[in-house]
């Protein structure tokens, strides 16, 4: 797979920087080599201990050439109409195999650009080389190889004073008759006070299997607020490894989502670096596990400034033989007086094999921060169960209240009432009853 | 309605009821006092179908069919009520939703139709004003927060809602201030009939001033050691169990 993956950046790298500066061009041809010189992570890793990648990459994946256009796939808008928030009224962004489709899209160029970044490449080069993998040198293998050879993905860029006036869904699905692997880049890029909201999914249409691996960088201006929801309910067969950096100027704000119910592995990362005084970081996550899915999240606020704040709150449901893994790591650097940093990770274990790893990983070199975090893992409270079998509630309908209830948290402050709709929707339909229960 | 025979049930080795026999008829109030660890709640929880405790020999009959084999949400269809002693906090739980989940639950097990949202609000309210209740209650979160006095009157509302046939109350009196503890009989007088129970476990014979049974136990190391009317709870106020453990041993 390394060898694959690296005879085609080489092969590709002219088409891969045609309209990109040496600068741009450079930061590719070194994460290349850095993905060639470490190859991907093991469990050897202290950040993979419990996260084997070896299944993903046991599947023979087809590659194609990274900036090949579409060719004969074709999806209507009928086939992906379900696993989009249909009642909102949004611009949206849809990859076929990693490739943009027009066809099934709505993006716009009005005020600010939500678009492609295989047109930004052609069209807004400085852009792409002010933005392009600043964020990500530093990172891991995985992000590494995805710099070397991304292409398409989501860019959003808004100038100061400007707020997009709908959500952007970005959809990426999978499809093709054999195992497949894509590459998926997005770059945000906030003005000063600027506003943009992100619904993120991608699914597989394939029973082969897939992985997607993707790097989303978002830089935010002053007072910029970015909100992004990420729906991670694919196909039993879809992997996805992702790491999504996020860096906050003066009093913005960032708030992100990460609802994951199904796929066989799911890695996030997530950074927060909260580069100047006032910016506020909010990350709220909720996995819901069975069979022998892993969901793997490693998190990082990197409070490089004072008075930042910055809140989390993930929750963990899993049963049967599914794994978890929660690193939250929060660094507080020293300079950072006054951080305000909030931590909190709670599991449900409903099975004796299901297991989770929960770590939070604070560093603190600053002496006056305010710094909570708490790991639980548990398991139902049986005397609510009771209590509410007592009064007439089925076990079935009881657990899965009960479920809710521990969950709900972890989803509240999502304003669209149908983007809400839907979450419980998945959520209902992953603990397996018919909710006409409202929480 | 309940009829329990020589019950007796035990948690791992322990022993807690050792043969409770206890009949309660259609329209009574049955009273049962006794020292703390007696078993009262053991009582309570075993009838409502808690599985962590083991029936060894007994049955619980109602309406002359035994009930022991029943789950706890399959008793309440039947229309068993449990008032717990210690109501149970459920974060993100809202009281109204539980309520009308509840509600409905039973309703649908029985056969009937499920409430719309109209006749559910209308049936609220009428329980609401009837123990008094502020209805900022129904958006809270299940009993979280609750003082211990507010747990109990939320027992009692969903005891209103929920108009069961048998309802046993686990010193639903404790907690309570003298003009809680009036209204809360408010409310159980108020669902009085000749077809309803009521099985009152408390430790003062003041409630049964308001809520007068019709016999009194006294249950002591999981038996009843005692029954007679409700001059039973006045002997016993004025005495304590004393006596009563003597004769019993
Ligand atoms: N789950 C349990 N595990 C172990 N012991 C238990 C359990 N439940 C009850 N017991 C024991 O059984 C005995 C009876 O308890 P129970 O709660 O029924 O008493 P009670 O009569 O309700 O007392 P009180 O008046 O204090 O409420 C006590 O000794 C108690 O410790
Ligand atoms: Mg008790």
């Amino acid at each position: 797979m390394n060898d694959r993956l690296s005879a085609q950046y080489w092969l590709h790298e002219q088409e891969l920087t045609a309209y990109s500066s040496e600068a741009v061009r450079d930061r590719r041809r070194r994460a290349m080599e850095r993905f060639e010189a470490v190859g991907f992570p093991s469990v050897r890793d202290e950040d993979w201990k419990y996260s084997s990648l070896k299944p993903v990459l046991a599947p023979h994946y087809g590659l194609r050439p990274p900036c090949a256009p579409l060719e004969d796939e074709h999806l209507e808008f009928k086939d992906i109409k379900r696993f989009m928030v249909n009642e909102l009224d949004s611009y949206r962004v849809v990859f076929l195999n990693g490739r943009y489709s027009s066809w099934l899209s709505d993006t716009t160029h009005r005020g600010f650009d939500v678009c492609t970044l295989s047109a930004a490449w052609k069209k807004y080069p400085e852009t792409m080389d002010r933005y392009f993998a600043h964020l990500t040198h530093e990172l891991g293998p995985l992000a590494q190889l995805n710099t070397a050879l991304s292409w398409d993905g989501l860019y959003v860029v808004v100038p100061d004073h400007v707020v997009v006036d709908r959500p952007i869904q970005v959809l990426s699905f999978t499809t093709g008759s054999e195992p497949r692997a894509t590459q998926m880049r997005s770059l945000v890029v906030l003005g000063v006070n600027a506003q943009a909201e992100i619904i993120e999914r991608h699914q597989s249409l394939t029973e082969h299997p897939t992985w997607t691996n993707s790097v989303d960088e978002a830089y935010l201006a002053a007072g910029a607020q970015l909100r992004w929801v990420k729906l991670q309910h694919d196909g039993p067969e879809a992997a996805l490894t992702q790491h999504t950096r996020i860096q906050q100027a003066r009093d913005s704000r960032a708030q992100v989502h990460t609802v994951s119910t199904s796929g066989r592995f799911i890695r996030n990362n997530l950074d927060f670096l909260l580069n100047e005084p006032g910016a506020d970081a909010r990350m709220l996550g909720l996995t819901l596990a069975k069979g022998k899915q892993l969901v793997d999240h490693h998190t990082l606020v990197d409070h490089r400034a004072a008075h930042c704040t910055s809140h989390e709150n993930y929750k963990g449901i899993y049963d049967d033989g599914a794994k978890g893994v929660f690193n939250g790591r929060i660094y507080v650097h020293e300079d950072a007086q006054k951080t305000d940093a909030y931590q909190q990770n709670a599991n449900l274990v409903l099975h004796e094999r299901a297991e989770v790893n929960t770590k939070p990983q604070l560093e603190i070199f600053a002496d006056d921060v305010k710094c909570s975090h708490g790991c639980t893992v548990g398991q139902l409270d049986e005397d609510a169960l009771f209590y509410l079998r007592a009064r007439g509630i089925k076990e079935p309908e009881a657990r899965a209240l009960l479920m809710l209830a521990f969950a709900e948290d972890a989803i509240a402050g999502i304003d669209h009432p149908s983007l809400n709709a839907k979450l419980h929707k998945l959520i209902a339909g992953k603990l397996g009853v018919d909710l006409t229960l409202d929480v | 309605m309940l009829e329990i025979k020589n019950l007796h049930a035990s948690i791992g080795d322990k022993e807690i009821l050792r043969g409770v026999n206890l009949t309660v008829k259609p329209g009574e109030v049955h009273a049962i006092m006794g020292p703390n660890g007696s078993g009262k709640s053991t009582l309570s929880s075993v009838i409502a179908g808690r599985e962590d405790y083991e029936v060894t020999s007994g049955d619980i009959l109602w309406d002359g069919q035994s009930i022991l084999e029943l789950a706890p949400e399959d008793r309440a269809h039947l229309g068993l009520f449990l008032s717990f002693q210690y109501p149970v906090e459920i974060p993100g739980v809202s009281v109204s939703n539980f309520v009308k989940t509840a509600l409905n639950a039973v309703r649908t097990a029985r056969g009937e139709e499920a409430l719309d949202a109209s006749a559910m609000l209308k049936k609220m309210r009428e329980a609401l004003q009837l123990l008094e209740m502020d209805k900022g209650f129904l958006s809270r979160s299940l009993n979280e927060g609750f003082s211990g006095g507010e747990k109990k009157r939320n027992e009692i509302f969903q005891m209103a809602m929920l108009e069961p046939r048998l309802a046993i109350l686990d010193e639903t009196d404790s907690g309570l201030d003298i003009d809680a503890l009036r209204i809360v009989a408010q409310g159980v007088n108020a669902l009085r009939s000749p077809k309803a129970s009521f099985v009152v476990i408390t430790h003062y014979q003041r409630l049964l001033d308001y809520i007068v049974p019709d016999v009194v136990h006294v249950l002591y190391k999981g038996r009843i050691v005692k029954t007679g009317d409700k001059s039973l709870a006045l002997d016993l106020e004025e005495r304590g169990y004393d006596w009563i453990k003597k004769e019993a041993e």
